[in-house]
C-alpha cells in the first residue's frame, strides 16, 4: 500500500500567531476600538508585528466566516457583530443613537463633520435655519460634542464623536467623500437661478 | 370688539406678559430677541384668534407689521457681521452670494444624504458599545455594621457644644475698694510707707489697681503722697501726719 505523507498540523508557534491571539483577547475586552498604539502597548510588541497580526485577526474573523467580525472603524480596530446575525442581535438589542435621526440631524451632522469644529451659528447660517434643538439631540445621542469656543464670540463648537466614526463605518473623518465631489457647484447653480429669473414677467 | 394685539398675553420661555411690553422690552434692549421664540407668539396670536370665531382684520394686519418688524429684527440680530455686508452688494454680487450660499447648503444636503447611505448599509450592524473599565475597581470590605453604634456616634454630635469660655479674654481688676481698705488699715499702723515695697511681687494690673486706690485717697485728702525724682521711690503718709509734721516744723522755725 502506497503510503501518502500525512499532513502534520505545525505546532510551532509562530510568532505572528501568538501576537494575533493576544490582540484577539484585547478586542474581545474592548468597548470602543483600540488603535494600532494601544494594541501595541498592550501586547508589548512593536506596531509593525501588530499590523501583520491584525491581518490574521482579520482572515479569522471576517464577513461569512464568523459570527464575529474585525472591521477598522474610528482610528482604531474593533469586533462587531457579522451582518448574518444582525437579526438575532436586534431582537435582544437597541440601537439608540443612530435611531430615527431626521434630514435635519443628518444635515447638521455632515456640516459639523466637514467643517467642525463649528459653532451654532455657523451651522444655522449653512442650513437657514435655527439648529438648537437639532445640536442639543445631537450631543445627547453622543454623535457630537463640544470642542472649544469660538475665537471671536465665545461660541461653543461643536465637532463629531468617535462614535460618530464607528455608527457610520467611517475610518476617520478623512474617510467621507470629498467635498469637491458632493453637490453642484456654484456656477450650475447660478445658471439655474438665472434661468428661474428669465422667466419670471418682468 | 377687536383682539388687542398689544394686550395679547404671551407665556413663552424667555418672557411672560403682554405683547407690548415685550415689544418695549426688545426696543429697550433688554430682552435679547434671539431668545424669544417668535413662532410661540404667532402661535398665541392665532389661538386667540381662534377663541373669537371671527376674523378681525385690523387685528391681523396690525399683527402681520408687528412681528414682521421683530422678525426682521431677529434676523440682523443673528448675523450682525452679513447684514451690513449683503446690503452694500448690488444686485449681481447678491446672486453671486446666493447662488454661493446654495451650493454650500447643497453639499451640506448631499454630505447628509452621503451619510444615510452609510447608515442604512450599517443599520443591521451591531457592536459593543459603552465604557469598558479599564482597571479593577478596588471593592472596599466593610466589617459588619451595628446601627445602635452608629445612632450613638451622631447622638454625640447632636449634643449641644458647652458654651465657649471667653474668661482668658476679660483683664480681671481686684475692686479699687480693696486696696482702698489696705492702704487704710497699713495707716492706721504706720505713719507711712514705700509703695514700691508694698506692691513688690503684685501682677501689673494689681499695681495699676493699688495706684489707683493711692490717687482715690489722695482725692479725699486722707494722704499725701511725695516723690524726690521721676521713677524714685513713692512715699505715702498719712495726710494729718504730714500736717502735723510740717506743724511741728513751723513751730521749730
Amino acid at each position: 500500500m502506497e503510503s501518502t505523507p500525512l499532513r502534520l498540523i505545525t505546532t510551532e508557534a509562530s510568532p505572528a500567531l501568538e501576537v494575533a491571539r493576544t490582540l484577539e483577547a484585547l478586542l474581545v475586552v474592548a468597548s470602543q476600538p483600540l488603535p494600532i498604539e494601544d494594541l501595541a502597548a498592550a501586547a508589548a510588541v512593536d506596531a509593525e508585528q501588530v499590523e501583520e497580526a491584525l491581518e490574521i485577526v482579520a482572515q479569522r474573523f471576517a464577513e461569512g466566516r464568523s459570527g464575529i467580525v474585525l472591521e477598522h472603524v474610528a482610528g482604531g480596530y474593533a469586533f462587531r457583530a457579522s451582518a448574518d446575525a444582525s437579526e438575532a442581535c436586534s431582537r435582544l438589542f437597541e440601537k439608540p443613537a443612530e435611531k430615527g435621526l431626521s434630514q435635519a440631524a443628518l444635515e447638521t451632522l455632515a456640516i459639523v463633520a466637514y467643517l467642525g469644529p463649528v459653532s451654532r451659528p455657523e451651522i444655522a447660517r449653512i442650513r437657514g435655519v435655527n439648529v438648537d434643538g437639532v445640536v442639543s439631540g445631537l450631543v445627547e445621542r453622543g454623535l457630537i460634542a463640544e470642542g472649544g469656543r469660538d475665537d471671536e464670540f465665545g461660541a461653543i463648537r461643536y465637532r463629531t464623536t468617535p462614535l460618530f466614526e464607528r455608527i457610520f463605518g467611517l475610518e476617520s473623518l478623512a474617510a467621507l467623500p470629498r467635498v469637491d465631489d458632493l453637490g453642484d457647484d456654484v456656477a450650475g447653480i447660478r445658471e439655474r437661478l438665472e434661468a428661474v429669473a428669465e422667466k419670471r414677467p418682468a | 370688539m377687536a383682539v388687542a394685539v398689544r394686550e395679547l398675553e404671551l407665556d413663552l420661555d424667555a418672557f411672560e406678559g403682554p405683547f407690548d411690553l415685550l415689544l418695549s422690552l426688545v426696543l429697550r434692549e433688554e430682552l435679547p430677541l434671539r431668545e424669544v421664540d417668535l413662532a410661540e407668539i404667532v402661535i398665541a396670536f392665532v389661538e386667540r384668534l381662534a377663541e373669537r370665531g371671527e376674523l378681525d382684520l385690523d387685528a391681523c394686519g396690525e399683527f402681520l407689521i408687528l412681528i414682521g418688524a421683530l422678525l426682521e429684527l431677529k434676523a440682523r440680530a443673528m448675523f450682525p457681521d452679513e447684514d451690513a455686508e449683503l446690503s452694500e452688494l448690488e444686485p449681481e454680487e447678491a446672486a453671486e452670494e446666493l447662488a454661493r450660499r446654495l451650493a454650500e447648503y447643497r453639499r451640506a444636503k448631499e454630505a447628509a444624504g452621503f451619510l444615510r447611505d452609510r447608515l442604512d448599509e450599517r443599520r443591521h450592524l451591531h457592536f459593543r458599545l459603552g465604557p469598558a473599565p479599564l482597571a479593577p475597581k478596588v471593592e472596599r470590605r466593610l466589617a459588619p455594621q451595628e446601627p445602635e453604634k452608629l445612632a450613638a456616634a451622631l447622638r454625640l454630635l447632636a449634643v449641644e457644644p458647652p458654651a465657649p469660655s471667653t474668661a482668658h479674654m476679660a483683664l480681671r481688676f481686684p475692686p479699687v475698694a480693696q486696696f482702698v481698705e489696705r492702704w487704710r488699715s497699713l495707716l492706721r499702723r504706720r505713719t507711712r510707707f514705700d509703695f514700691d515695697q508694698e506692691v513688690d511681687g503684685l501682677s501689673r494690673v494689681e499695681v495699676a489697681v493699688a495706684f489707683l486706690a493711692l490717687l482715690e485717697l489722695r482725692k479725699q485728702n486722707e494722704i499725701a503722697i511725695a516723690q524726690s525724682a521721676p521713677f524714685a521711690p513713692i512715699r505715702i503718709s498719712r495726710a494729718d501726719a504730714e500736717r502735723s509734721l510740717s506743724w511741728k516744723a513751723h513751730l521749730s522755725a
